[in-house]
C-alpha cells in the first residue's frame, strides 16, 4: 500500500502495525503507514474511528499494545512525548493545550529548555517567535496572555509551539473545526509554506472538501482499521465518504419548513460579559414555530450567553425575553423547563449528564420535582424507571439497562438519552447547542432527523453549531453571531459558506450595528 | 488606643513579629509551591507537627541544630511523598488524603514521643538556635533589633522566599510548575511530566512545611509538646490565598499576621487585657485568617487546575 | 502509569479490596507494636479484648461510638454534597453549649418535652455554626475547608471563655467545667443498670432517617446530584446553593446532636475535654462507611472499638495509646485507595 509518487522521496515517518486497546474496545488495529518529506497526508475517518488515538501514540501520549513508530529512520521509545518532540514531531491538538494565564511566549517556551537552567531567555525567544511568525504567516502578539486571544490566534500559537522546536513533522488534529472558512484558507497557506520548506504534515479531518483541497494522499480509518489509501487526485469526495462510513452515506433531505407564530423572542437583549466569552449586545431574535433557526459563528462569540439566556441560566441585563407573546418576568433554568424549552447543552459529559448517576436518575434530572416522579418531596422511583425505559426504547439508547451508570455509554447514546429527556414532554422551543459534536454518522443522522421531526410537529428550533456545514444543511434561517452581536437572518439558500465566513469574521456588522 | 501605638514603637514588638512570622513563611511557601503545581496540601498541619518533633528529637539525641532542620525536612518529604503518591498518580481526593496525612503525621509524632519518653512530666529542653546579630546592620536603631538580630533560621526563611520567587518566575522549572497548576494538558503536550512535576512540588513543599514546624522547637521554643502547632498550618493555607499565590505577597501576609499576633500578646498585658477575656485575643489570629480569605475571595487568581487530578489516559 | 475505568467491577474486587485495606492496617499495627517492643499478636488481642471482650468493654465501646455516629453522619451527609464540613468539632460544642444553657436553666418543662426542645435547639445551634462558612462558599467562593477548620479553634476558645466566665461551675474547685444539668434534662439509660443511654438509640434512629432522606426524598436526590456534578445540577434547574444550605442545616444539626448526647447522656456537664476530636474522627468514620449513612453505624463502632481497645491495651502493654490514631489514619488512606481501585485499573503507559 504505497503511493505512486513518493518512492523516490525520503520517508520521514513510518508507523508499523500499531495496535491499541481500551478495555474491550480496539481503538487501533494493526495500522501501518508512511509519510514522505514535503508531503501532506490526510487521516480520514468518523468520530471514534481511531485517528486521534493513533496520533496520540505517535506523539507518545499513549503507549501502543503492539507495533512501533519510526521517525527519520529511528525507533521512537513508546510513551514519551519528550522523545517525539526531540525527534521533530510537533502536534497541534484539537483541544488546544495552552495555559490561559500564561503569555504566548511562556506557552511556547514551556518545556523547551532544561528545567534546572537559570533564567528564561525571554528576549531571544521573542525574536525567534517573531521570525517564525513572519516566515509562516502566523501573526500573534508574543506578550499577550492566551486568555485574551481569539480561537484563530490560539491555533497559531499551537502551530508556533511546534515550529519553535524546529518540528519537521506536523500533526494537526481537526485543525479547521473551529475556524471560519477564511481562517481555514489562511491555515492552508501556512501549511503550504511549511511543506515548501520540507516539512511533512499529517492532517486529521472528517471534512472531505478540505482534505481534497490540501492533502496529497488520503488514508481512511474505520472502526480502528486502516481500510483504504488513495491519492487525492485519483479519488472523489463521494468515494472517500463511502469508505469512511463503510457503505452509502445516509442522506438527510429536510422538507420545506412551514413557519408559524413566533414562540420565543429576544427584544434588544444585552447580557453581561463572562470571564472569557462576550455577552450578548443588543440582540433581537425571533424563533418561530415549525422553523429551524441556525446560529453560525466562531466559538466564543456569544453563543454561550445566548444559550445560557434561553436555557434560563442567566437573565437579560437590558431588553426583554418574550415567550408566546408574553414578556418573561421570572427566569431560571427551572422556569425555562416549565415553559417548555428543551435544552440540549453544549457539553453532554459535564453539563448534560451526571456521570455517576444511572440512566434513570439522569432521565428525570430536569423533572424530579414533578409528579409522577415525586410527590411532596418523596421520590417515586418506579415512575422514574418507567420514564427511562420509555426513552431507551423510543430513542434507541443502547445500554445495559436503566440502572447502569451513564458514564458507561458512548457519546451518541448519552446524547440520545438527553434528547429523549427533553423531547418526551413535547417542548415548544428546542435549544440544540452543538447537538452532534463528536458523534458518528449514525447518531448524527438520528439526532438531526429527530430535530426536523420536532420542527415539523410545530416546535421552534435554535441550532447552535460551529460546523458551518451542519448549520447550512439543517437551518431554514441562519444568523451569524460575532462578538455578541447578531447578524440579520438569512433565508435558506441565500448565502453560501464563503459569504457567511465573512460575517463570522466580523465583516458586515458595522453596517448592521 | 495609645497602648497600641506604644507597642508599635518598640523594637521588641517588631523582633517578635519577625520571629512569629518565620515558621509561617516556611510553611506558607511550602503550601504555595504545592498549590502552584495544582495540589492542595491539607497535610500541612500534621507535617508541621512531624517537622517540629523530628527536628527536636534529632537535636535532643545529639545532632547539631542544622542536622535537626535537615531531619525535619526529610521527615516532611517522606509524608509529602505519601501525599503526592495518593493525590497525583492516583488522583485521590486532596481533601481526604490531606486530612489523613495530617492525622497520620500528628499521631506518628505523638506515638514516637511517648515511646521515647514514656515517663516525663515536663518536656525536656534542647539548646535552640541563638540570635545571630548581623554586624553593622544590627546596630541600626529599632530596625537593627527587629530585623538583624534574629536567628539563622529566620534569615533563611527570608532568603528562601526570594529563592522561591526567582525560581517560579525566572526559570524554566518555575514556568513548568506554574503550567502544571494552570493546565496540566498543556505541560504534557510540551513533553513535561505532570506527575513528576506535581509530585516533586508536593515533596519539596512538604519539606519546607516541616522546616517551618522545626522552627517552633529549634528556634522559637526549646522543647516539643503536644498541640504546639495549634492550627498554624491551617492559617498558612489562608495566607497562601491572602498572598494571591505569590511568594512576595504571602511573606507580607505572614508578617502582617504575625504583627497582629505579637500585638495581641502585648495587649493582654495592658488595660485592654484587663477588660477583654484573654480568649478573645487568642481567637484573633483565626478570625483574621477568615477575614483574609473573605477579603481576597473576589480578587485572587487561583491556579486554574488546583485540586484537579490529571490522568493522561482519560478519554 | 494511567488509570483505566472498569465498567462493571466484580463483586470480588468490590469486597476484596476493602478487606485487603483493613488487613494492611492490621499488618501496619503489628509492625507498630513490634517497634514499641511489644508482641504484635498480644497487642492486637489486648485491643480486641479491651474493645469487645466483656460486657463493660462492649458498653464502653458503644458509648464511645454514639457521638461518632452523629459526627460520622454529619460528615457523610455533607461530603455527599461535596460540602467539605471539617467543622463538626465546633458544631458539636455548639450543641453542647445549648444543651447546658437549657438544661441548667429552670424551664419548668417535664422531661420528655424538655429533652425534645433541647435536642432541637442544639441542632439549630450546630447548623448556625456551619451556615456562615457555607454562605461564604456559595456567595463569595471562600473554600469551606479552611473556614470550618479555623472555626473549630475559635469555638474551643469560646467554650474556654464560657467555662471560666458565664457558665463556670461555682463548685468546680477551679477546674473549668460548667454547672451540671438538672436531672430532668438528662437522657436516661436505655436499660436500668446498663451504662448505655438513649443517645445511642437516637444515633441509630438518626442514621436510619438520613438513609431514608438520601434514598427516598427529592432532597436526597438533590444532594447527590450536587455532590456528583454541581454544574450539571445547576443546568438542570436544581437550586445548588439552596441544597448546600439545606445540607449544612442537616450536617451541622447532626454534629450538634453529638454534643447534646454527650452532655445530656454521658457527662452531665460541659468541659473542654468533652470531645477528644469526635468531629475530626467523624471524617474517618464517614470515609470508612463509604459515606453510607447505615454504614456509619458499624464504622463508628469499629473506630470506637479501636480507641477503647487501644486505651485498655496501653495500660497492659508498653504501646502508647496514640497507636489508635495512627491505625485509623492508615485505615483511612488504605481505604480511599482501595475504593479507587475497585473502580479503576492501574495500567502502564
Amino acid at each position: 500500500m504505497t503511493g505512486t509518487t513518493k518512492e523516490a522521496r525520503d520517508i520521514v515517518l513510518r508507523l508499523d502495525g500499531i495496535t491499541k486497546r481500551f478495555g474491550p474496545l480496539v481503538a487501533n488495529d494493526a495500522i501501518s503507514l508512511t509519510l514522505a518529506r514535503g508531503e501532506i497526508i490526510a487521516l480520514l475517518g468518523e468520530n471514534g474511528a481511531g485517528k486521534t488515538t493513533l496520533m496520540n501514540i505517535l506523539f507518545g501520549h499513549y503507549t501502543a499494545d503492539a507495533g512501533q513508530v519510526e521517525v527519520f529512520g529511528k525507533l521512537l521509545p513508546p510513551g514519551q512525548p519528550r522523545a517525539a518532540l526531540a525527534a521533530g514531531v510537533g502536534m497541534v491538538h484539537q483541544h488546544f493545550t495552552l495555559a490561559d494565564h500564561l503569555t504566548v511566549t511562556e506557552n511556547i517556551l514551556l518545556g523547551t529548555q532544561p528545567l534546572w537552567q537559570l533564567g528564561l531567555g525571554l528576549g531571544a525567544a521573542r525574536d525567534k517567535i517573531a521570525r517564525l511568525s513572519a516566515d509562516f504567516g502566523l501573526a500573534v502578539h508574543p506578550d499577550a496572555k492566551v486568555s485574551a486571544l481569539s480561537v484563530g490566534e490560539r491555533q497559531r500559537v499551537e502551530i508556533l509551539k511546534a515550529l519553535y522546536r524546529d518540528a519537521r513533522i506536523l500533526i494537526l488534529d481537526e485543525p479547521t473545526a473551529v475556524l471560519t472558512p477564511q481562517e481555514t484558507d489562511a491555515l492552508f497557506e501556512t501549511l503550504k509554506k511549511a511543506v515548501a520548506r520540507g516539512l511533512s504534515i499529517v492532517f486529521i479531518s472528517h471534512k472531505l472538501h478540505e482534505v481534497m483541497a490540501v492533502a496529497d494522499r488520503c488514508l481512511v480509518l474505520r472502526h480502528g482499521k486502516l481500510v483504504a489509501e488513495r491519492d487525492t487526485h485519483q479519488t472523489s469526495g463521494a468515494e472517500l465518504a463511502a469508505l469512511m462510513v463503510g457503505g452509502a452515506v445516509p442522506e438527510l433531505s429536510p422538507s420545506t419548513a412551514k413557519p408559524g407564530a413566533p414562540l420565543l423572542m429576544l427584544n434588544r437583549v444585552t447580557t453581561p460579559d463572562a470571564e472569557a466569552a462576550p455577552g450578548l449586545k443588543d440582540v433581537t431574535l425571533t424563533l418561530r414555530a415549525g422553523e429551524i433557526t441556525g446560529l453560525a459563528g466562531v466559538s466564543g462569540n456569544g453563543q454561550a450567553a445566548l444559550s445560557d439566556l434561553i436555557g434560563g441560566l442567566i437573565r437579560p441585563q437590558s431588553g426583554t425575553l418574550e415567550l408566546a407573546g408574553a414578556t418573561v418576568a421570572a427566569w431560571s433554568a427551572h422556569d425555562a423547563i416549565l415553559a417548555g424549552i428543551a435544552r440540549i447543552p453544549e457539553d453532554r459529559h459535564k453539563t448534560g449528564t451526571i456521570a455517576d448517576f444511572s440512566l434513570t436518575e439522569n432521565a428525570i434530572l430536569e423533572r424530579y420535582r414533578e409528579a409522577p416522579f415525586s410527590r411532596k418531596g418523596w421520590m417515586n422511583w418506579g415512575a422514574a424507571e418507567g420514564f427511562a425505559r420509555d426513552i431507551i426504547q423510543t430513542y434507541d439508547v443502547r445500554c445495559p439497562g436503566p440502572d447502569a451508570r451513564i458514564r458507561l455509554l458512548s457519546g451518541g447514546n448519552m446524547q440520545k438519552l438527553i434528547l429523549g429527556r427533553v423531547l418526551e414532554p413535547g417542548p415548544k422551543v428546542i435549544l440544540a447547542n452543538q447537538p452532534v459534536r463528536g458523534l458518528d454518522i449514525g447518531a448524527i443522522t438520528f439526532i438531526h432527523s429527530r430535530l426536523i421531526a420536532a420542527r415539523d410537529a410545530g416546535a421552534a428550533v435554535l441550532l447552535i453549531s460551529e460546523d458551518l456545514d451542519e448549520v447550512l444543511k439543517l437551518s431554514d434561517v441562519v444568523h451569524v453571531i460575532y462578538e455578541g452581536r447578531l447578524s440579520p437572518g438569512f433565508a435558506r439558500g441565500s448565502m453560501g459558506p464563503a459569504d457567511l465566513g465573512l460575517w463570522m469574521a466580523g465583516q458586515g456588522f458595522d453596517h448592521a450595528a | 488606643m495609645s497602648e497600641i501605638f506604644d507597642i508599635l514603637l518598640t523594637a521588641s514588638f517588631w523582633a517578635a513579629t519577625i520571629r512569629i512570622a518565620s515558621p509561617l513563611i516556611f510553611a506558607t511557601l511550602g503550601e504555595l509551591i504545592c498549590e502552584r503545581a495544582g495540589v492542595l496540601n491539607l497535610g500541612i498541619e500534621g507535617i508541621m507537627v512531624i517537622g517540629a518533633f523530628t527536628g527536636w528529637v534529632a537535636v535532643y539525641m545529639g545532632a547539631p541544630l542544622w542536622w535537626g532542620v535537615m531531619a525535619a525536612m526529610t521527615a516532611g518529604m517522606v509524608f509529602g511523598l505519601l501525599h503526592a503518591t495518593l493525590t497525583v498518580p492516583f488522583g485521590l481526593s486532596q481533601h481526604v488524603v490531606g486530612l489523613g496525612v495530617t492525622l497520620l503525621a500528628t499521631s506518628t509524632s505523638y506515638f514516637t514521643y511517648r515511646l521515647m519518653l514514656p515517663e516525663v512530666t515536663s518536656p525536656p529542653k534542647i539548646e535552640p538556635f541563638q540570635p545571630l546579630p548581623i554586624p553593622g546592620l544590627s546596630e541600626i536603631p529599632l530596625l537593627g533589633e527587629a530585623l538583624f538580630s534574629q536567628t539563622a533560621l529566620t534569615y533563611a526563611a527570608f532568603v528562601l522566599a526570594l529563592v522561591v520567587a526567582l525560581v517560579l518566575y525566572r526559570t524554566p522549572l518555575g514556568l513548568a510548575l506554574r503550567a502544571v497548576g494552570e493546565n496540566p494538558a498543556a505541560a504534557a503536550a510540551q513533553g513535561l511530566s505532570v506527575t513528576g512535576l506535581r509530585m516533586g512540588a508536593v515533596i519539596v513543599g512538604s519539606g519546607l512545611m516541616a522546616v517551618g514546624g522545626s522552627f517552633l522547637t529549634l528556634s522559637a521554643f526549646s522543647s516539643f509538646f503536644f498541640e504546639m502547632v495549634n492550627g498554624r498550618g491551617w492559617i498558612c493555607i489562608a495566607l497562601v490565598v491572602f498572598g494571591a499565590w505569590r511568594p512576595g505577597k504571602a511573606v507580607l501576609g505572614a508578617i502582617l499576621f504575625a504583627a497582629f499576633d505579637a500585638l495581641q500578646v502585648r495587649l493582654q498585658q495592658t488595660g485592654i487585657g484587663a477588660i477583654v477575656p484573654y480568649q478573645v485575643f487568642l481567637m484573633l489570629p483565626f478570625i483574621l485568617s477568615i477575614l483574609a480569605l473573605v477579603i481576597m475571595s473576589r480578587r485572587a487568581e487561583v491556579p486554574a487546575a488546583l485540586m484537579q487530578p490529571f490522568n493522561k489516559g482519560e478519554r | 502509569m494511567r488509570l483505566e475505568p472498569i465498567a462493571n467491577p466484580s463483586l470480588a474486587r468490590r469486597i476484596g479490596l476493602p478487606v485487603l485495606a483493613l488487613a494492611m492496617t492490621v499488618i501496619c499495627g503489628s509492625l507498630l507494636a513490634l517497634t514499641a517492643g511489644a508482641d504484635p499478636f498480644d497487642t492486637l488481642r489486648l485491643i480486641v479484648v479491651g474493645a469487645v471482650g466483656s460486657k463493660f468493654a462492649l458498653l464502653e465501646t458503644l458509648n464511645r461510638a454514639t457521638p461518632l455516629i452523629f459526627t460520622g453522619l454529619a460528615v457523610a451527609v455533607a461530603f455527599r454534597a461535596r460540602l467539605w464540613n471539617i467543622g463538626a468539632e465546633a458544631q458539636l460544642y455548639a450543641g453542647a453549649i445549648v444543651t447546658v444553657l437549657i438544661g441548667t436553666g429552670a424551664t419548668g418543662l417535664p422531661p420528655l418535652p424538655l429533652l425534645l426542645v433541647t435536642g432541637i435547639a442544639a441542632m439549630f445551634a450546630g447548623a448556625a455554626v456551619l451556615i456562615p462558612p457555607v454562605l461564604l462558599k456559595t456567595r463569595l467562593g471562600v473554600d469551606e475547608v479552611v473556614t470550618t477548620l479555623l472555626i473549630n479553634f475559635i469555638m474551643l476558645l469560646f467554650v474556654s471563655y464560657l467555662l471560666e466566665g458565664p457558665m463556670k461551675d461555682p463548685a468546680g474547685m477551679g477546674w473549668p467545667k460548667s454547672t451540671a444539668l438538672a436531672k430532668e434534662a438528662r437522657l436516661p439509660r436505655i436499660v436500668d443498670g446498663l451504662r448505655l443511654h438513649w443517645g445511642f438509640a437516637l444515633a441509630i434512629l438518626s442514621a436510619i432517617s438520613v438513609w431514608v432522606i438520601q434514598t427516598r426524598t427529592t432532597l436526597g436526590y438533590e444532594i447527590r446530584a450536587v455532590g456528583l456534578n454541581a454544574k450539571a445540577a445547576k443546568f438542570a434547574g436544581i437550586p445548588v446553593n439552596g441544597v448546600l444550605v439545606k445540607t449544612a442545616l442537616l450536617s451541622g444539626g447532626l454534629a450538634a446532636l453529638a454534643g447534646y448526647s454527650e452532655v445530656a447522656g454521658l457527662k452531665g456537664h460541659l468541659s473542654l475535654d468533652l470531645s477528644p476530636g469526635f468531629g475530626y474522627t467523624g471524617i474517618i468514620v464517614a470515609m470508612l462507611a463509604l459515606l453510607n449513612p447505615l454504614g456509619v453505624i458499624p464504622s463508628a463502632i469499629f473506630v470506637a472499638g479501636i480507641f477503647v481497645g487501644a486505651n485498655s491495651m496501653s495500660r497492659a502493654a508498653s504501646v502508647p495509646t496514640y497507636i489508635a490514631d495512627m491505625l485509623l489514619a492508615i485505615a483511612l488512606l488504605f481505604m480511599v485507595l482501595a475504593i479507587l481501585l475497585t473502580r479503576y485499573r492501574v495500567k502502564r503507559g
